[in-house]
């Protein structure tokens, strides 16, 4: 047993699980095309959510705050992304891939600008009072995503709102009899390369040295002579930034969006990171890979039991391992 | 601590007698349908309200799933009356049931859970109820979906009832009022709840309160003594699950109809929240005071917000905010600047008072 649990360990451990469950579902599931259409929309719902989670769960990490506005995020990129493309849609329409590009660009641009000042505020304004108070880092947090959300409610109104998408991201590709939609791709790539860069900063980077000391031991981080909360301004910041950005992204997967989109995400969000383990992106990657097939695949195989199939995945995670699959030391 | 008489805790503590004075009479002194609507609304809010201050004011663990647990307790109601016919048995088993699934559900949660970070419980929690939430409207052959279901309450409480009769065979009246079903239906909703916050009340003056609020303070402190923090914060969750189910059965009793909207939606457990944030946290009396200021507010505020947005209509955004619907964006701004400034809540702050 042990012997077994070692080979697995130093092939990937707890990374093999997506990889066992693609696995599984490729048996249960027998017809290898559609198999293969589920796992990439599977990646792509993953690699979305995970633009989301990351930020709380480094905030968290970080400075042990729990942002429950979290979502607000969410909802303010998709919703700012939809209203740039709405007024772009002209460049979407137009027949060059560049202008196409640039609209998008411009649209992911404009969430992310949003979501650094709204992060700026959050932190500053509403969460600076309350640290090392979870009760009420829970009721403030809370509190602020009741106000944002009226706050959408009062711009963009109730009503279901269309988002365009560029021309060129429209349709799929077809290989074999496998059809895989573009726009899924290009989500998957997307968050595949913001975990990259994630990765980098931490690992390779003095900042991310810092960022990491912080998680570990934060009084001696700042004993050290480290401003540990500017940085921390500068990961939340970030860590808004990266959420309204997937917003932005599932705006553009879902093409209709309501204001009820951030309430919904956040709860995937939440469990995401708590199969994760809070405060490590390879964690949240982990877990929102997770997430993002078994939403798909039993969504598939069972319709439904789909809505209790993340509640299920969390418990039986949480009993194996109450504190997630990678949590980072604390 | 708060035994101690100051002129702040009699103050509170007569406004709260006040208060339990206007709702055993207010049949007699408001007499129309929403003002008695209004009054049985604050009696059962009053009992969701103080079970879920014994979690989070007494025991310091924040959990998002209260409404799902006054979701079962109407439902299960609801379901029996439905199935069973109008009659006590009916709402007996239905209220057996909801507890039952009710303690199942938060034995299973709080094993799970308590033990891990309170941040971890308010996640678990929270997904938790919004699964609970799809479930009742995707079983729709047997939670009747997004609609709810409509059913008849037990033959004493239908308006045409007559508790007495007059001379002539017509209902009699008391003080002007009808003595039919729907006064004893409003009697029906106050004694219970009078009851179950009764209950509560001297829950927390035994000792077990006094070891929730140690737990509260100091964790690690509390099991160094040698109470098993685990089992104490299960028991109170079951605890305060039970009071919330039989809350939502008397609801379900009173409305005649249980739906996602009125039991298990994510706004009822917002209300929930502040009402207790505004009433005061680690108070029953605060349960009293938040839930009337709130459901006040939503039933006769947004009257008011609706003449201000049309005093405003000219000006750009303010009518928006101002719109009768966006009553919580208003209501979020208070909250918010309570847990800063006022974080004992009303009865808290005030209680202090005259305390030296």
């Amino acid at each position: 047993m042990d012997r077994i649990s070692e080979t697995l360990g130093r092939f990937g451990g707890v990374y093999l699980l997506p990889l066992a469950l693609a696995a599984l579902a490729f048996v249960l599931i027998g017809a290898p095309s559609s198999w293969a259409t589920l796992t990439v929309a599977g990646l792509a719902m993953g690699m979305m959510v995970f633009l989301m989670a990351s930020g709380l769960s480094l905030i968290f990490g970080l400075m042990d705050v729990l942002n429950f506005g979290h979502s607000a995020f969410v909802s303010f990129g998709a919703f700012v992304a939809a209203s740039v493309l709405a007024a772009l849609s002209g460049w979407l329409g137009a027949d060059s891939v560049f202008l196409n590009a640039a609209a998008l660009a411009l649209a992911v641009i404009a969430a992310m600008s949003f979501g650094l000042a709204a992060g700026w505020f959050f932190e500053t304004v509403i969460i600076r009072p309350v640290y090392h108070d979870h009760l009420r880092q829970i009721l403030i947090t809370m509190g602020a995503l009741i106000v944002s959300e009226q706050i959408i409610l009062a711009v963009w109104g109730g009503t279901p709102i269309t988002v365009l998408r560029p021309q060129f991201l429209e349709g799929a590709w077809i290989i074999g009899d496998v059809s895989i939609e573009i726009y899924r791709v290009f989500a998957f790539g997307l968050g595949l390369a913001a975990f990259i860069g994630l990765y980098l900063v931490l690992n390779r980077t003095r900042l991310g040295l810092l960022v990491r000391a912080g998680v570990e031991n934060r009084e001696m981080v700042e004993a050290l002579g480290f401003r540990i909360d500017r940085l921390f301004i500068g990961v939340f910041m970030v860590g808004s930034a990266l959420a309204a950005v997937g917003g932005a992204m599932w705006a553009g997967y879902e093409t209709l969006i309501t204001p009820a989109l951030g309430g919904e995400m956040m709860i995937v969000v939440f469990i995401v990171v708590i199969i994760g383990g809070l405060g490590s992106i390879e964690g949240t990657l982990l877990g929102a890979l997770l997430v993002g097939l078994t939403a798909n695949y039993v969504g598939f195989l069972a319709p439904k039991l789909a809505l209790a199939s993340n509640m299920i995945l969390m418990t039986a995670i949480l009993l194996w391992r109450p504190n997630g699959l990678r949590p980072a030391v604390k | 601590m708060q035994s101690k008489s100051t002129y702040g805790t009699i103050a509170v503590k007569t406004a709260v007698l006040l208060i339990a004075a206007l709702l055993l009479f207010a049949p007699f002194l408001f007499q129309d349908v929403r003002a008695l609507e209004v009054a049985a609304r604050i009696c059962i809010f009053i009992v969701l309200v103080a079970s879920y201050d014994l979690l989070i004011g007494y025991t310091g663990i924040v959990s998002f799933a209260h409404t799902m647990f006054f979701g079962f307790g109407a439902y299960g109601a609801a379901i029996s009356l439905r199935e069973m016919g109008p009659g006590w048995d009916a709402v007996a088993l239905g209220a057996v049931a909801g507890v039952l699934v009710s303690l199942v559900v938060a034995t299973a949660v709080g094993l799970l859970s308590l033990r891990v970070k309170a941040i971890f419980f308010a996640m678990i929690t929270l997904a938790t109820a919004s699964v609970a939430l799809v479930l009742a409207s995707q079983l729709s052959q047997f939670t009747g979906g997004e609609d709810g279901i409509t059913y008849r309450a037990p033959d004493l409480f239908k308006p045409a009832t007559k508790l007495m009769v007059d001379g002539e065979g017509k209902v009699a009246r008391l003080f002007g009022v009808r003595l039919n079903g729907k006064l004893a239906a409003y009697y029906f909703v106050f004694f219970t709840s009078l009851a179950l916050f009764l209950l509560m009340l001297r829950v927390v003056a035994a000792p077990l309160g006094s070891v929730l609020k140690a737990i509260r303070e100091n964790e690690a402190r509390a099991e160094a003594i040698g109470y098993r923090v685990v089992a104490y914060r299960t028991f109170v969750f079951c605890l305060s699950a039970a009071v919330a189910s039989l809350a939502g059965t008397i609801y379900a009793v009173w409305l005649k109809y249980t739906g996602p909207d009125t039991t298990l939606s994510f706004a009822i457990m917002i209300d929930i929240l502040l009402m207790v944030v505004i009433g005061g946290m680690g108070t029953m009396w605060g349960a009293v005071v938040g839930a009337v200021l709130m459901v006040m507010a939503q039933y006769y505020l947004r009257d008011l917000m609706g003449a201000a947005a049309e005093a405003t209509a000219s000006l750009p955004l303010l009518p928006e905010l101002l719109d009768p619907d966006r009553w919580l964006f208003w209501l979020g701004i208070i909250f918010i600047l309570l847990v800063y400034f006022f974080p004992r809540g009303i009865t808290g702050t005030i209680m202090q008072k005259g305390a030296r």
